[in-house]
C-alpha cells in the first residue's frame, strides 16, 4: 500500500529553533494550497499521509473529494482547493497530501499540495483577518501570521468542515 | 431452572462477589459510611430478592445480617472486626445456599440457627459470641478470620469461591464447583468486541484477496484456517447480541391489558416465537414501532365487545404477534381479528388530501389503496383518542422499518382483521452486499433488496429498450421500469447499454431494475455509518472497506427508489399484478406513466404505458401487404399493424416505422405511429369521453391537449379474434347492464365487451342500476364493480337478488382484489361470479357462462 505515516512531532518537543514551545506560542503544521500557506494546528491533526487512493462519493458536496481507508477506519477527505475556492490542481500534479483531522469522532483528510514544517508560532504576533479578505476565507480563518515574506492564514478546522 | 432464579443467582453471585471486598474495607474503615451503605443495600437486595423467590432460609440468613448492617449504618452500633466476621460467616453461608441453588435449583436442607443468633447477638449489641459460634460455617469462617485482608480481595472476584460451600449444608460437591452460568458484561464491551470481529473480517478479506492475486501458496491453508476461526468468531460475537424478540414484548401484556380497560376492549394478547433471537441493536430500534403497531391494533383494528358480537365474533378482540426466522431476516406479524381497514375511509381521505385522483384510485388494486396508510399524516381514525389517531402513525413506523433496512407491508380484509408484516434483517452489523459498478466507480447493494439480476444486451440476452429517454426492460410478458445508475450518481457512464447488467430490486411492493456496467462477486461487508457531511446524500446508507482496501459506498435501494419515484408510497403492486389488461402498470406518486406519440395529426396522443408491451422499429421493406392490410413478421408470427393514421401506403411510409406493439396470450398487434414523443407521469383526467372513434377523450399533459387512445377500439381493428377468438358473436345482442362508477373503467370495459357482440349499458351508481330495474328496463345479465361510492356492490347482489323481476339474473362482479375469501363473500351476497378487473378474457368467459347455461327460476 502506498501509505505513508508521517509522525508529527508531538507539541512541546524541540522544534525549529531548538526552543520549546510555550503556552504564548501555538504550534502549525504549514501546509501550501495552490501556493497559498497555511497553518493547522498541531493539536487538531491526526496523520500526515501521502497520496491516497480516493474513492468518489457522487453526488457528495464539491468539496468533498472522496473516501479513504486509514487503517481499517474510513476518512473523508476534503479539498481544500475548493474549499478555499482556489483553482484546481493541475494536471500532472503528483497528488496531494493528506491532513487528518478529527472532530466528533469522525476523521477528514484535508487535502494539501504541500505539507510543509511544524512551525511555533507566537499567539501574540498573530493579526486579525484582513477586513478585505475574500468572504469565504474570513469564514475559515482565524488570522495572519507574517513568515518572512509569505502570509499563513491560520485555518479553523471546525469551519473548513463546516459544510453543507 | 427458570430464567428469575438464574437471574437472581446470578445477581447474587455478583453482589456476594462485591460484598467481600467491601465488607473487608468496612473492617479497615468501619466508619466509611459510603461503603456501609453499599453493603448494607446489597444485604437488602438479597433479602428482597429470597422473599419474593420464597428461598426461606437465605432469606432468613439475610435478615439477620442486614439487622446488623442497619445498625451500623444507623450509628447505633460500631462496626467492629467480630462482627464483621459474624456477617462474612453469613454471606459464606449464603454463598454456599447459592452454590447449592445452582447445581439443584432448590434451597439445601440445613440449620442456620446459630449463625442468625450470632448475628442477632451482634444486632443486640451483645458482647461477641466467639467465633465457633457460626458452626454450620466452620469450614469457611476461620478462614475468613485467618486470612489478611489483601488476600481476601482477589478471592472476591471469583465468584463461588469453591471453599464457600459449608460442607454441612452442601453434600454435593458437584454444585458447589459448578461455575455461574452467566456473567454480565456492559453493552460496550460487546459492542468494542463486535467492531474489533468486524475489522478482523475486513482484514480476513484482505488477506483472502491478496492471496487469490498471489502465487504464493504457502499461505493459503492457515489463511484458510484463520478464515474459518474468524467466521466462527464473528457468529460467536454476534451471539452475544442476541437476544430474544420476547425482551421488546415484555412490556405488551400490560400495555395491552391497560388499553383493554381504556377503550372498554376485551383484548387478548397471543405472542408467538418470543424465543426468537435478534440483533439487540435491532431489537432496540424496532421496539416502538412494534409498540406502535399492537396499539394500533388495540385501538383501531378491534372493535368494541358490543360490535364483535353483533359482527358475529368471540367478544374478545386478539392480537397476535408472531416472529420467526426465513434466511437472514426475522419477520415479525402483528395481525388482530377486528374490523379491517376501511378501503372507503381511506379512498375518501385519499381524495381529501388530493394524494389521488378517484380515475387512480379505482384502478389501484385494493391492497394499494391499503397502502396509504403509510402516508405521512394519513391516519383514518375518525377520533383522535389518547391511545393514537394523532397523525403520527404507520408513516413513522415504515420510516424506522426502512431505516434499518427492513421492510413492512399491510394485509387487511374488512370485517376480518389487519395484520402487519415486517420484515427487517437479524443483524445491521454485517451484510452481504453484491459489488456493482456504474460510471467507473464501485458500488456495494445489499442483498436483501436484490431479486434477480439480468444480463442484458449480447447474444441472445433480453434487450434494453428505449422509450425517448426512458429505459425498460420487457422480462417475462412485463415492462420494468429502469433506472441507471450511473445518471442517477451525476456519472459518466463509461460502458454502453449494449452489455449491462439490471439488478431487480424490490423495495416494498415495487419492483424496479437498476442499470450498472459490470457485477463482481458478493461479499460480506461490515455497514459503517457515512461522515455526518454527507448524510443528506439519501442514496447511500453507508460506506465500507473491501478486501482489496479500497472504500467503496453501500446503495440504499430505498433512497434510490425514492430518488426516482418508483418506490413512492403508492406504485405498481407485484402481486396485483393481475393479467395484461392493467391500465396503469407504473405509477409513482399518483401518476400515471403514459406514452406520448404523434399519429395522423398534430395532436399528441397518449397511451398508459402500462399497456404497451413493446416498442418496435420495423423496417419499411419488412412490413407486407396482404388483403390491403399491412403485416409484419414478428417473433416468428405475422402480426397486423394497424396505421393510426386511416390508411398506409408503402411508397410514402418512412424508412423504419416505429410501431406500438399490444399483446395478449400469443396474439399481438402493432400500431403504426410517426413519432414516439416521450414518456410522462400525469394525473390522468380525462375530459369529453369517446367523441372521436378510438380516442377516449382528451386530457392536458404537459400544457397541450393530448388524445387519450382507447386501447381497446384500435385492438379491434386489427381483426375481429381479438376479442373473444372464434366466436364474435358470443353476445349475439345480448343486454348486459355494466354498473361501475369509475369512468375510466366504464370507457374500458364497454367496449370491450361491446366488441364481443353484446349489447352495454353502463350506469355509475348501483341507485341508477335500481331507477331501471324500476322503470322496467330489462337486461341478461348484470357486470356489477363492488368498491363503489353509497351503495357498493354487495348491497347492490342484496337489492337485486331480494325482489324484483332482476333476481335471477347473473350478476358478475368486477373487482380489484379476487382472493378467495373475497370470492365467498360476493357469492353470499348474491354474486353468480367473480371476475378480476382487468381481466377481459376472464370476463367475457364469465359471461359466455352465465348465459348460456340457463339460469335457475
Amino acid at each position: 500500500m502506498q501509505t505513508q505515516t508521517t509522525t508529527v512531532p508531538a507539541p512541546g518537543l524541540i522544534t525549529r529553533g531548538g526552543l520549546p514551545a510555550d503556552a504564548s506560542e501555538e504550534i502549525y503544521l504549514t501546509l501550501t494550497v495552490a501556493d497559498q500557506l497555511c497553518g493547522v494546528p498541531v493539536l487538531s491533526i491526526r496523520d500526515v499521509l501521502g497520496v491516497q487512493s480516493i474513492t468518489r462519493i457522487p453526488l457528495a458536496p464539491a468539496e468533498v473529494a472522496g473516501s479513504l481507508n486509514l487503517r481499517g477506519r474510513i476518512v473523508t477527505a476534503i479539498d481544500l482547493r475548493c474549499r478555499l475556492r482556489l483553482p484546481p490542481r493541475p494536471e500532472g500534479h503528483r497528488g496531494a497530501m493528506s491532513v487528518v483531522v478529527e472532530r466528533d469522532a469522525e476523521l477528514y483528510s484535508l487535502l494539501a499540495d504541500q505539507v510543509g514544517e511544524v512551525l511555533p508560532l507566537p499567539r501574540a504576533e498573530r493579526a486579525p483577518n484582513p477586513v478585505t479578505l475574500d468572504a469565504g476565507w474570513r469564514d475559515v480563518s482565524h488570522g495572519v501570521h507574517r513568515i518572512g515574506e509569505r502570509l499563513l492564514i491560520v485555518i479553523d478546522v471546525e469551519r473548513i468542515l463546516a459544510i453543507g | 431452572m427458570d430464567d428469575l432464579l438464574t437471574d437472581f443467582l446470578t445477581e447474587t453471585q455478583e453482589g456476594l462477589g462485591a460484598l467481600d471486598a467491601a465488607l473487608v474495607r468496612l473492617e479497615r474503615a468501619p466508619e466509611d459510611m459510603a461503603t456501609l451503605s453499599e453493603v448494607f443495600r446489597i444485604v437488602h437486595t438479597i433479602k428482597g430478592t429470597c422473599g419474593f423467590l420464597g428461598l426461606t432460609r437465605m432469606e432468613g440468613v439475610a435478615h439477620a445480617a442486614e439487622n446488623v448492617l442497619g445498625r451500623y449504618r444507623d450509628g447505633t452500633l460500631r462496626a467492629t472486626q467480630a462482627g464483621i466476621s459474624v456477617i462474612l460467616g453469613a454471606i459464606d453461608c449464603i454463598r454456599g445456599i447459592v452454590a447449592a441453588l445452582e447445581g439443584t435449583g432448590t434451597e439445601p436442607e440445613g440449620d442456620d440457627a446459630s449463625l442468625i443468633a450470632a448475628l442477632d447477638a451482634v444486632a443486640g449489641g451483645d458482647a461477641i459470641a466467639p467465633p465457633p459460634v457460626v458452626a454450620p460455617i466452620a469450614v469457611t469462617a476461620p478462614a475468613a478470620e485467618a486470612e489478611p485482608p489483601p488476600a481476601r480481595a482477589p478471592a472476591a472476584m471469583v465468584p463461588a469461591a469453591p471453599q464457600a460451600a459449608p460442607p454441612a449444608t452442601e453434600p454435593e460437591s458437584a454444585g458447589a464447583n459448578a461455575p455461574p452460568q452467566t456473567i454480565r458484561v456492559t453493552v460496550e464491551v460487546l459492542e468494542g468486541l463486535m467492531m474489533l470481529v468486524s475489522e478482523l473480517v475486513l482484514t480476513r478479506n484482505q488477506l483472502l484477496q491478496l492471496s487469490r492475486n498471489g502465487a504464493d501458496n504457502a499461505f493459503a491453508v492457515p489463511l484458510q484456517r484463520l478464515s474459518h476461526i474468524t467466521s466462527d468468531l464473528q457468529e460467536g460475537v454476534m451471539k452475544t447480541r442476541m437476544q430474544p424478540i420476547g425482551n421488546a414484548w415484555a412490556k405488551l401484556p400490560r400495555l395491552v391489558r391497560d388499553l383493554g380497560v381504556e377503550l372498554g376492549k376485551k383484548i387478548e394478547l397471543e405472542m408467538r416465537g418470543a424465543e426468537t433471537e435478534l440483533d439487540r441493536q435491532v431489537l432496540e430500534l424496532i421496539k416502538d414501532p412494534l409498540t406502535h403497531m399492537v396499539r394500533n391494533s388495540a385501538d383501531h383494528g378491534l372493535e368494541t365487545p358490543e360490535q364483535r358480537v353483533a359482527a358475529g365474533k368471540p367478544e374478545a378482540g386478539r392480537i397476535m404477534l408472531n416472529a420467526s426466522h426465513e434466511g437472514g431476516h426475522i419477520i415479525i406479524e402483528i395481525a388482530d381479528d377486528g374490523r379491517g381497514l376501511n378501503a372507503e375511509r381511506i379512498r375518501q381521505k385519499v381524495l381529501a388530501q388530493g394524494l389521488a385522483t378517484e380515475a387512480e384510485l379505482a384502478a389501484m388494486p385494493e391492497r394499494e389503496i391499503q397502502r396509504f396508510i403509510f402516508r405521512a399524516g394519513f391516519s383514518t381514525a375518525a377520533a383522535v383518542t389518547a391511545v393514537s389517531g394523532r397523525g403520527v402513525g404507520m408513516d413513522v413506523v415504515k420510516t424506522n422499518m426502512e431505516r434499518i433496512g427492513g421492510t413492512i407491508e399491510v394485509r387487511s380484509k374488512e370485517g376480518r382483521g389487519t395484520a402487519f408484516i415486517v420484515k427487517i434483517p437479524l443483524t445491521l452489523a454485517i451484510v452481504s452486499a453484491l459489488i456493482v459498478e456504474a460510471g467507473g466507480e464501485r458500488f456495494a447493494i445489499p442483498q436483501i433488496g436484490v431479486v434477480e439480476l439480468v444480463r442484458v444486451g449480447g447474444e441472445g440476452a433480453p434487450q434494453l429498450e428505449r422509450i425517448k429517454d426512458s429505459a425498460v426492460l420487457r422480462l417475462r410478458d412485463r415492462l420494468l421500469p429502469l433506472v441507471n445508475l450511473a445518471g442517477l450518481l451525476q456519472l459518466e457512464s463509461s460502458a454502453t447499454e449494449e452489455s449491462a447488467f439490471v439488478i431487480v430490486t424490490q423495495v416494498g411492493a415495487h419492483v424496479f431494475g437498476i442499470i450498472v456496467d459490470r457485477v463482481f462477486d458478493t461479499e460480506e461487508i461490515v455497514v459503517k455509518p457515512v461522515a455526518p457531511i454527507l448524510r443528506h446524500v439519501t442514496m447511500f446508507s453507508g460506506n465500507t472497506i473491501l478486501g482489496d482496501g479500497s472504500v467503496i459506498m453501500i446503495l440504499d435501494p430505498n433512497g434510490i427508489a425514492r430518488a426516482t419515484g418508483v418506490g413512492a408510497e403508492s406504485g405498481e403492486g407485484e402481486a396485483e399484478r393481475d393479467g395484461k389488461r392493467q391500465v396503469i402498470a407504473h405509477r409513482s406518486d399518483q401518476r400515471t406513466a403514459l406514452l406520448l406519440f404523434r399519429a395522423g395529426d398534430a395532436t399528441p396522443k397518449a397511451v398508459p404505458l402500462g399497456l404497451v408491451a413493446r416498442l418496435e422499429d420495423v423496417e419499411r421493406a419488412r412490413i407486407e401487404n396482404a388483403g390491403g392490410r399491412p403485416l409484419v413478421q414478428y417473433r416468428g408470427k405475422l402480426m397486423p399493424l394497424v396505421p393510426m393514421s386511416g390508411h398506409w401506403d408503402q411508397a410514402m411510409a418512412p424508412e423504419r416505422q416505429p410501431v406500438l406493439v399490444f399483446s395478449d396470450g400469443d396474439r399481438t398487434m402493432g400500431l403504426m405511429v410517426d413519432e414516439i414523443l416521450d414518456v410522462v407521469e400525469e394525473v390522468m383526467t380525462i375530459d369529453g369521453a369517446g367523441e372521436r372513434p378510438g380516442f377516449l377523450g382528451t386530457t392536458v399533459i404537459g400544457g397541450k391537449v393530448t388524445e387519450m387512445l382507447d386501447t381497446a377500439w384500435w385492438l379491434r381493428q386489427a381483426g375481429e379474434d381479438w376479442f373473444g377468438g372464434a366466436e364474435p358473436a358470443a353476445g349475439a345482442g345480448r343486454r348486459i347492464l355494466l354498473v361501475e362508477d369509475s369512468a375510466f373503467f366504464r370507457n374500458l370495459v364497454v367496449p370491450a365487451i361491446g366488441a364481443a357482440g353484446y349489447a352495454v349499458t353502463a350506469v355509475p351508481d348501483a341507485e341508477e342500476a335500481l331507477r331501471l330495474r324500476e322503470a322496467g328496463a330489462s337486461f341478461d345479465a348484470v357486470i356489477s364493480d363492488i368498491a363503489m361510492p353509497g351503495m357498493d356492490g354487495f348491497a347492490l347482489a342484496h337489492a337485486l337478488r331480494e325482489s324484483g323481476p332482476w333476481r335471477s339474473l347473473p350478476l358478475i362482479a368486477l373487482t380489484g382484489c379476487s382472493d378467495p375469501a373475497d370470492i365467498e363473500r360476493g357469492r353470499a351476497a348474491g354474486f353468480t361470479d367473480y371476475v378480476a378487473k382487468f381481466d377481459r378474457a376472464a370476463l367475457l368467459d364469465s359471461l359466455r357462462q352465465c348465459l348460456s347455461a340457463p339460469v335457475a327460476g
